[in-house]
């Protein structure tokens, strides 16, 4: 009888990547796009129990505060504020069927390549070697582990990877931002530094007579 | 068979067991901080507050719950009747099992897990799921203005909650609960940190939608917001939802800012007392404040409260951070603690 934590972590295992395929088809097939973003919820979830399964609690936790917790949302605020017509949503769905069968093939096609061609640089696997960028297993959390190659040997990547997303932003932003004259703010600095003589006039009313 | 009872059986009723000796005092602590918050605000108001069930009306907190219990659970007939119905579930299942990683004294944690902030950061995030299914699958206008109102609001105010909890971190060195609070050790992080733990206290006001940020369910101009829909056991488990959620923000600004279970001072008196119970009364004073805020400032307005968590919460935030990491290394304080396991 094998032991019991590797029975239940292979249990796990197969709950969790069995959830993921049925979810990431379900993404798909909903006829509702809200169920669709929902399923994909539920995909990003269950991969993070995966990465929770492989002992990579750091990356568990960033993809579901991420991915779940904002990117997710935002998908599903502008699916919930689109008012779509799912009749006629479907209606091109043989039109479009062998392109995107096409893309599909392709992606697919890559995919098997790159996972087939799968190899760690000589300096991942030799642990001990002093050229190891990766900590062995036991020594320090992963978390750390990750930040020690981060912030070190991939630093300018890293630095790369957030002028994109910068530029992202700041892109998004022009782009969908427009000033409308027409709306009145409220500044409340000028509200707090308005003085007083500016705003109250008292007047002695005589009696009888009005201002 | 015997095997199969040691290695698998046991293991499982241990678990189940501890989940329940967390979570059935959580229930009941759920209970009364409603009946507390009724007496709270009663008090404050120069009024009694609930006193007709029970001794000081102690037993109004089950008399409800039996009420809500008894009443008939109505799905509108357009709504998504699945999710309609999942929501509260999923509110109520995330206030709960949140609980599992916060340390109630030395040793006595659940899961003891190496991220256990970043835990307890995710599963808030995810409590916005709740409120948005509840609004979109009632197919009501007032239920669906309250859940964007509120997914708007929780995502705003959740980036500045992840800067303050980098904050802290940064003066850790570690993501585990237990570390942080035995880092509070000599001194508490209210004390270097008072700034943030403002921040993070009226940031955990508008995360719990509490007042004088519950915009999402401003009874005046919303109804009841995204809940309008629901009734009686899908209303109730929205409900303790959002108290637990409370008591896990309560439970969280103590373990980031309190030194968690630790007592004031580390000496006679005071460690005399055990852990738990100054953890507990330290959520006690917590929670109070949050009562007293909502007992005595209006609603924000919607954009004010925008405008307060992008434009004065996220830079002020920032720069905390900026300027704790530049102190920690100017100082040389920077913790290397989580070298090792």
């Amino acid at each position: 009888m094998p032991e019991a934590g590797l029975v239940v972590s292979a249990a796990a295992f197969y709950l969790f990547s069995t959830l993921v395929l049925v979810s990431g088809v379900m993404v798909v097939t909903a006829r509702n796009p809200v169920h669709s973003v929902l399923f994909l919820v539920l995909a990003f979830f269950n991969a993070a129990g995966l990465f929770l399964l492989l002992g990579a609690e750091f990356l568990a936790m960033i993809l579901v505060v991420v991915y779940v917790g904002a990117v997710a949302v935002l998908f599903l605020f502008v699916v919930m504020m689109l008012n779509i017509n799912f009749v006629t949503m479907r209606e091109g769905f043989l039109q479009y069927l062998p392109m995107g069968g096409l893309v599909g093939l392709i992606l697919l096609v890559e995919l098997v390549f790159v996972t087939g061609g799968w190899t760690f640089a000589p300096e991942v696997t030799m642990a001990g070697s002093p050229s190891t960028i990766v900590a062995p297993l036991g020594v320090m959390t992963n978390t750390r582990a990750l930040g020690d190659v981060l912030y070190t040997q991939y630093f300018y990547l890293f630095q790369a990877a957030g002028l994109v997303l910068l530029v992202a932003m700041i892109g998004a932003i022009t782009l969908t931002h427009r000033s409308r004259p027409d709306v009145r703010r409220q500044k409340i600095s000028e509200q707090v530094s308005r003085p007083r003589k500016d705003s109250i006039e008292i007047r002695k009313v005589p009696t009888g007579r009005g201002v | 068979m015997a095997e199969l009872w040691q290695e698998y059986l046991l293991p499982l009723i241990i678990i189940v067991a501890k989940i329940l000796v967390i979570v059935v005092p959580l229930l009941i602590c759920v209970a009364y901080l409603t009946y507390v918050e009724r007496k709270v605000i009663g008090a404050i108001q120069l009024r009694k507050g609930p006193n007709v069930v029970g001794p000081f009306g102690l037993l109004q907190p089950f008399a409800d719950g039996l009420k809500l219990l008894m009443k008939e659970t109505v799905v509108p007939s357009s709504a998504d009747q699945v999710v309609f119905v999942f929501a509260p579930i999923l509110t109520f299942t995330l206030g709960l099992a949140a609980w599992a990683v916060i340390p109630f004294g030395q040793g006595l944690v659940l899961a003891d897990i190496n991220v256990g902030i970043l835990y307890l950061f995710a599963i808030s995030s995810l409590g916005v799921y709740g409120i948005i299914m509840a609004g979109w699958s009632s197919n009501s206008r007032y239920a669906f203005l309250g859940a964007l109102r509120s997914a708007a609001q929780m995502i705003s105010y959740e980036v500045s909650i992840g800067f303050i909890i980098i904050t802290v971190l940064l003066c850790v060195g570690s993501l585990n609960l237990t570390d942080i609070i035995m880092a509070q050790k000599s001194v508490w992080f209210a004390i270097p940190l008072f700034p943030m733990f403002v921040v993070f206290f009226v940031s955990a006001l508008a995360e719990t939608n509490r007042t004088p940020f519950d915009l999402p369910e401003a009874e005046a101009e919303l109804v009841a917001g995204y809940n309008v829909e629901y009734s009686a056991m899908t209303f109730a488990l929205f409900f303790l939802g959002e108290y637990a959620n409370m008591i896990l923000m309560s439970a969280m600004a103590v373990v980031l800012f309190f030194g968690g279970w630790l007592p004031p001072f580390d000496v006679a008196p005071f460690t005399l007392i055990p852990g738990p119970v100054w953890f507990l009364i330290k959520i006690m004073i917590i929670l109070f404040i949050f009562l007293w805020v909502r007992a005595t400032f209006p609603r924000y307005r919607y954009d004010q409260l925008m405008h307060l968590g992008w434009k004065v919460f996220l830079p002020l935030s920032l720069v905390w951070v900026v300027l704790t990491a530049g102190v920690l290394i100017f100082t040389g304080w920077l913790p290397l603690a989580g070298g090792t396991l």
